[in-house]
């Protein structure tokens, strides 16, 4: 308004009549009407038939199995005693029998599932020191506060990785028996790139070197009480998958977003005889080193095994969900057909 | 009280009293006393107080907000006994893993710790930003308003100006319109347009080149009354001298010219008449008038006025001509002069009552005019009654009255004038086009009931057909009841009335709010306000007025909307004003279509925005019941932050500000489009309850349809993907998806400025996702921007897309489902507009004056009141007395200053 106190005139004040002032844009002014819904009604829910039906015959290809060894077979024992904590430090291994009635063709998955395990918690999620593990020398001497109280130990000394996400990290490990007719064979599985690529390169990496071992470098630090073996020694066998960017701990540090989860333990390698073509069907048995206490949460621990798809593993729901949904769009057209045939006209007159 | 001056007494009465806002006429200068200065002076006295004026969806607004800040307390309670009770069940067997903090020393505690927590978390269902983002569109509406170049009026170089920014809304929901009359629906110009002179009526362009002294503003269009005049017509003649003698008008020279100071608009413009027709007056003083007569100075000795007052509704003037004959010329209302009339004029005064009839019928203001000649014994012995009565103490008035009526009987009829109240222009089509949208409109003024009256039938508010037009008039409460108990068998068929109001009360307006059309007339600016503040109080319905004058200040600060008229009566109208404009007739474009636009896009707004917050913040609620109520958050921090500033901000914005679901030819052509505000039914509290079931219904599927698929959910290269992060993005994902569509439903008017508004959010959204997650950022501070990857390895899964697609279908479907079926099934007035517009059938609505039959006797055109006689005879006024001895005190009761 300042602007049309410099004009002058008999038409000073005027205002422009440009067509944003006079609210005259021009504009695409969609309507609601039968020919615009109603076709895009019956679009959707042939989409989401298409869809759904398409999900579910994928689906039906894939195949899982889940073995619950909470307390099955010779696991009960294991699970008796680690109800007493004083046993944490003992060994227990035991052995679950399972058979496959139909091969698991292709690529075939092990997760380790939990049930009732809530890191979704807000304070469980919160203790953990990012910075510690992106491999800050700072942070890896004096860890975040948000880690307490698994920060330090009693002595005062650094816990690395500090915090209650580490310390809770999931320490059964599993081996996988096959029984052919010529006896026992060991089914190979890869435990190595089991993570996000951002996690294993970006999010997690071991502190500086500087021409130090791991151990050297995690000087001063000590393990988790919880764990066994200090972060730097995770891995036995591949020295290059310690410290901050052992795969194990990453799928760990990944938490769950609900309270059932499953966390991918390895995949089967697939170069040798008989498992070039996936899974075969027989027998099978999973000797479980069995650390993980669960009977303090009332918690589930289970062995699963998957095939994927394109679009993951085995998911029912998706397919389900869009059959359902299209089902229910169809419905609605339907009736807003009726509606508009029957009320369309009546509508119209309403306007005289 | 009294002034004692060099050992006088002088009386000083409220004759002797100037009010704040007069103006001196005729007179020089005078000495004067303030006695009431400021706030106690009677202009200030009747303004009222100036209120805070807020509008019906702001409180409502407030309401609302105290309901949400309650459901977050429940729902804080819920999630903290949810707490408490996890914590006890489940959470202690999770101690091993998490243990206890020193403040969480007991799940009760650790519930009331809980409770807090998730008030922080979920105070983003109570809209902050609500407030600011209702002002910015309440700006930008007001900004609409200055800018229209339809509500611009290049005579007078002004434009319309929003003076608040806060009401707009408002404007398209009134329901009572208060108008003053003066100014606000006439131009208060007179015009004297038609005559009829001894039974000839005269009226249609005239050249008055012939007469030196006419005035150029003046037309009148008959040649025939210029031919009668230049024929020395002797009825023309007598009837053009009448006009030039009987008044009180003051004449003046300015700059050479001839200026005329009348006490009331319609005597000046009959002095102009005859004027112009060669009869112009001159000068007076207190004994003589002199007269121009066709070029010839005559100058007549002014015996007497017997002024005008409300009972005897005419006045007349006794003077004496250059012959010696003594004549009296009275002008007033017909129907008193008829009875006064001698029986020799009886044939003329049928003719002329016929002609009367026509003239009303027009909606002109008449007056009979008549003349007497008189005897010089007679006079003489009338006078000194005259003289003798003027002294008496008791009884004066009727005595005088009786004595005026004795000389006035037996008069001659001349003729009769017609004199044209000009209306503003557009006024009658305004009215009815109000009418149409429901929309009651009041006239309240101070002028008298003839006046008012007619007004109501030229601006269209009364028509003939409104058959049981009545006046209501009482004094006290008794006889308003009285009144009304008459009234109350007529009052189901009876649509309009007018009110002469004398008392508010609640009957008056249970009686008023049952007319069509009301009219209050002789109200004082106070008694506007309260009939604003009365309708205001016991109507609960939203009120607007409109005024031009300082009278009409008081009204406006009361009612819910003032509208001030910037015309020929100053600015305080417009000062204490909410919107202010040129001509009455831009109240239609102000209420119809920008009130209308902004009532429309203000609950449209609303409505979306609680629905969006509902949306976006009970995620979290779903999501306690299966985190250990925990008071985890679903979303990532930086989400939370920008989600309602930078993600759905601008695009809602667009739409408060762009949106028409009618453009402005259609909202005018169909006022009754203007009924849903003012039933309020865009946005109430049951509309309210619907936005937020709407809101919490598209919360829970954008909750469980993810909660669904992630539960059992794998990536493509086998790796878990139900971690946190991934189903983070995946639901602020949806959910940013989901409400850009919503709105996208609930626009109706897609500019360039809607389009880059919504796509541009979307884009946003990516790219600061994207940016949030990136690694750089997570270099600087890892600790904040965890999310690192979480979108890359999110985004780029096509089941995450499927569960995305699943939401947003299966969140918009309903909602466009039920859009469409009550499209069909019960359309709107809107969609019924649509659907006319589109089948290019406008609706003709006859909105032209009806030609009205006469069947009502108009009311005659005196509009002043008594006292300028006196003073004329006085000479009080007179300029060449010079000596203004008249001591004029300001303000009533000058005892307080007595001793100045």
């Amino acid at each position: 308004m300042g602007k049309e106190k410099s004009k002058s005139g008999p038409l000073a004040r005027r205002p422009d009549n440009s067509a944003f002032k006079q609210q005259r844009l021009p504009a695409w002014t969609p309507m609601l009407t039968a020919s615009t819904v109603l076709p895009s009604f019956y679009l959707l829910a042939l989409i989401c038939m298409l869809l759904g039906v398409w999900l579910l015959l994928t689906v039906q290809n894939t195949q899982e199995m889940k073995v619950d060894y909470t307390e099955a077979g010779s696991c009960n024992l294991c699970f008796e005693m680690r109800k007493n904590v004083s046993n944490a430090g003992q060994k227990c291994t035991c052995m679950i029998m399972f058979s496959i009635e139909k091969a698991f063709k292709g690529d075939v998955f092990i997760y380790y599932g939990l049930r009732n395990f809530h890191q979704n918690l807000r304070r469980y999620m919160d203790s953990r020191d990012d910075g510690q593990m992106l491999g800050r020398k700072s942070n890896l001497k004096s860890p975040s506060s948000y880690c307490k109280p698994f920060d330090v130990d009693e002595k005062g000394v650094p816990i690395a990785p500090c915090g209650a996400v580490a310390n809770s990290m999931f320490n059964d490990s599993f081996i996988l028996t096959y029984y052919t007719i010529n006896g026992p064979t060991v089914v190979p599985l890869l435990r190595k790139g089991l993570t996000w690529y951002t996690d294993k390169n970006v999010k997690y990496r071991n502190p500086k070197m500087d021409n130090l071992t791991l151990p050297e470098v995690f000087e001063g630090t000590t393990r988790p009480p919880y764990w066994q073996k200090p972060v730097y020694q995770l891995d036995p066998f591949d020295p290059n998958n310690n410290g901050f960017i052992n795969d194990d701990l990453l799928v760990w540090m990944r938490e769950a977003a609900f309270p059932n989860f499953k966390k991918l333990y390895g995949f089967l390698y697939r170069a040798n005889k008989p498992f070039t073509k996936g899974l075969p069907a027989g027998n099978y048995s999973v000797a479980i080193s069995y650390n993980f206490p669960v009977q303090y949460f009332k918690g589930r621990k289970e062995v699963v095994l998957t095939t994927v798809s394109w679009f993951g593993g085995q998911n029912h729901f998706l397919p389900i969900a869009y059959l359902v949904t299209s089902g229910l769009i169809l419905l609605t057209a339907v009736v807003l057909t009726v509606v508009w045939w029957k009320f369309g006209k009546d509508g119209k007159n309403m306007a005289d | 009280g009294t002034l004692t001056w060099r050992g006088n007494k002088y009386s000083l009465d409220n004759g002797k009293m100037l009010l704040r806002g007069c103006i001196l006429r005729n007179t020089e200068w005078c000495f004067g006393m303030v006695i009431f200065a400021g706030l106690q002076t009677k202009l200030m006295q009747n303004c009222g107080k100036t209120k805070f004026k807020r509008t019906t969806i702001d409180k409502l607004m407030n309401t609302l907000v105290l309901w949400i800040f309650a459901f977050l307390i429940c729902m804080g309670v819920i999630l903290a006994t949810g707490n408490t009770i996890w914590e006890t069940w489940i959470g202690r067997g999770f101690e091993m893993f998490l243990p206890w903090t020193k403040f969480q020393i007991g799940t009760v505690f650790s519930g009331f710790l809980t409770f807090w927590s998730y008030i922080i978390i979920l105070n983003t269902v109570v809209p902050i930003s609500l407030y600011v983002s209702v002002e910015v569109l309440r700006l930008g509406h007001s900004f609409f308003i200055n800018w229209d170049v339809k509500m611009y009026d290049c005579q007078t170089n002004t434009a319309a100006v929003a003076r608040t920014t806060t009401l707009n809304e408002e404007l398209g929901q009134v329901e009572f319109i208060f108008s003053d009359k003066t100014g606000t629906l006439t131009q208060n110009i007179m015009v004297f347009s038609k005559c009829s002179i001894n039974g000839t009526i005269y009226g249609t362009c005239v050249d008055f080149s012939y007469n030196l002294l006419s005035d150029g503003a003046f037309k009148f269009y008959d040649n025939t009354l210029v031919e009668a005049v230049k024929q020395k017509d002797s009825a023309v003649q007598e009837f053009l001298r009448l006009l030039a003698l009987c008044h009180t008008v003051m004449s003046e020279e300015s700059e050479g010219k001839l200026v005329y100071q009348a006490q009331s608009p319609d005597e000046a413009a009959l002095v102009t008449a005859a004027r112009n027709f060669g009869f112009a007056f001159w000068s007076r003083t207190p004994e003589s008038i002199t007269v121009c007569e066709m070029g010839q100075v005559v100058t007549y000795q002014l015996l007497a006025i017997l002024d005008f007052n409300n009972t005897r509704k005419r006045m007349s003037v006794i003077v004496r001509d250059a012959q010696g004959r003594i004549k009296l010329y009275c002008k007033g209302a017909d129907t008193i002069i008829f009875d006064l009339l001698d029986p020799s004029s009886k044939d003329l005064m049928h003719t002329t009552s016929e002609q009367l009839n026509e003239f009303a019928g027009e909606g002109l203001r008449t007056l009979a005019l008549a003349y007497k000649d008189l005897d010089e014994e007679y006079y003489d012995v009338w006078m000194k009654k005259f003289l003798f009565v003027s002294t008496v103490l008791e009884n004066r008035e009727d005595q005088l009255a009786a004595l005026h009526e004795e000389i006035e009987r037996g008069m001659k009829l001349l003729g009769a004038t017609a004199i044209e109240d000009k209306l503003q222009e557009g006024v009658p089509e305004t009215i009815s086009k109000l009418n149409l949208a429901d929309i009651k409109i009041w006239v309240l003024t101070g002028d008298k009931q003839e006046t008012a009256v007619n007004i109501g039938y030229s601006c269209n508010m009364l028509r003939d057909d409104m058959t049981d037009v009545f006046v209501v008039s009482g004094h006290t409460l008794t006889e308003l009841d009285a009144v009304m108990v008459t009234v109350w068998l007529q009052v189901l068929k009876a649509k309009e009335r007018i009110l002469s109001l004398s008392r508010l009360e609640i009957v008056f307006l249970d009686l008023a709010c049952l007319c069509k059309t009301v009219i209050c007339c002789r109200v004082t600016p106070m008694q506007k306000a309260q009939v604003v503040e009365l309708v205001r109080k016991h109507k609960r319905a939203v009120t607007l007025a409109v005024g031009d004058g300082a009278n009409d200040v008081s009204m406006i600060k009361t009612s819910h909307i003032g509208v001030g008229i910037s015309g020929q009566e100053g600015m305080q109208a417009v000062l204490a004003s909410d919107y202010s404009f040129a001509q009455f007739r831009y109240l239609q474009r102000l209420l119809l279509v920008h009130g209308r636009w902004s009532y429309f896009r203000m609950s449209n707004f609303l409505s979306y925005f609680f629905y969006k917050n509902f949306a976006f913040t009970l995620v979290h609620f779903w999501y306690g019941f299966y985190c250990g109520f925990s008071a985890q958050t679903v979303y990532d921090q930086w989400f939370i932050t920008l989600f309602n500033i930078v993600y759905t901000s601008l695009p809602v914005l667009a739409m408060g500000l762009f949106d028409q679901d009618v453009n402005d030819q259609n909202s005018l052509r169909h006022p009754s489009l203007y009924k849903s505000g003012q039933n309020n039914l865009l946005f109430n509290k049951r509309q309210f309850f619907l936005c937020t079931v709407h809101g919490m219904t598209t919360s829970f599927l954008l909750f469980f349809i993810p909660y669904g698929a992630f539960s059992v959910m794998v990536k493509e290269d086998g790796s878990h993907s139900s971690d946190q992060q991934t189903f983070a993005v995946t639901i602020a994902t949806s959910l940013v998806i989901v409400v850009s569509v919503q709105i996208g439903l609930s626009m109706h008017y897609w500019t360039a400025v809607n389009h880059l508004f919504v796509w541009g959010s979307l884009a946003m959204y990516f790219v600061i996702l994207f940016a949030m997650q990136s690694d750089g950022l997570f270099g600087v501070l890892p600790n904040i921007f965890s999310f690192v990857g979480a979108a890359r390895n999110c985004l780029s899964e096509k089941s995450v897309w499927l569960v995305i697609l699943l939401t947003t279908a299966v969140c918009i479907v309903p909602d466009l489902f039920v859009r469409s079926i009550r499209a069909s099934l019960f359309p709107t007035q809107t969609d019924r507009v649509h659907k006319s517009c589109k089948r290019q059938r406008p609706e003709e609505q006859n909105l032209r004056r009806a030609c009205r039959t006469s069947s009502r006797r108009s009311a005659y055109a005196f509009s002043h009141q008594e006292g300028f006689g006196e003073l004329i005879t006085s000479g009080k006024n007179m300029r060449t007395s010079r000596v203004s001895s008249t001591l004029w005190t300001l303000q009533r009761g000058s005892m307080r200053y007595k001793n100045i």
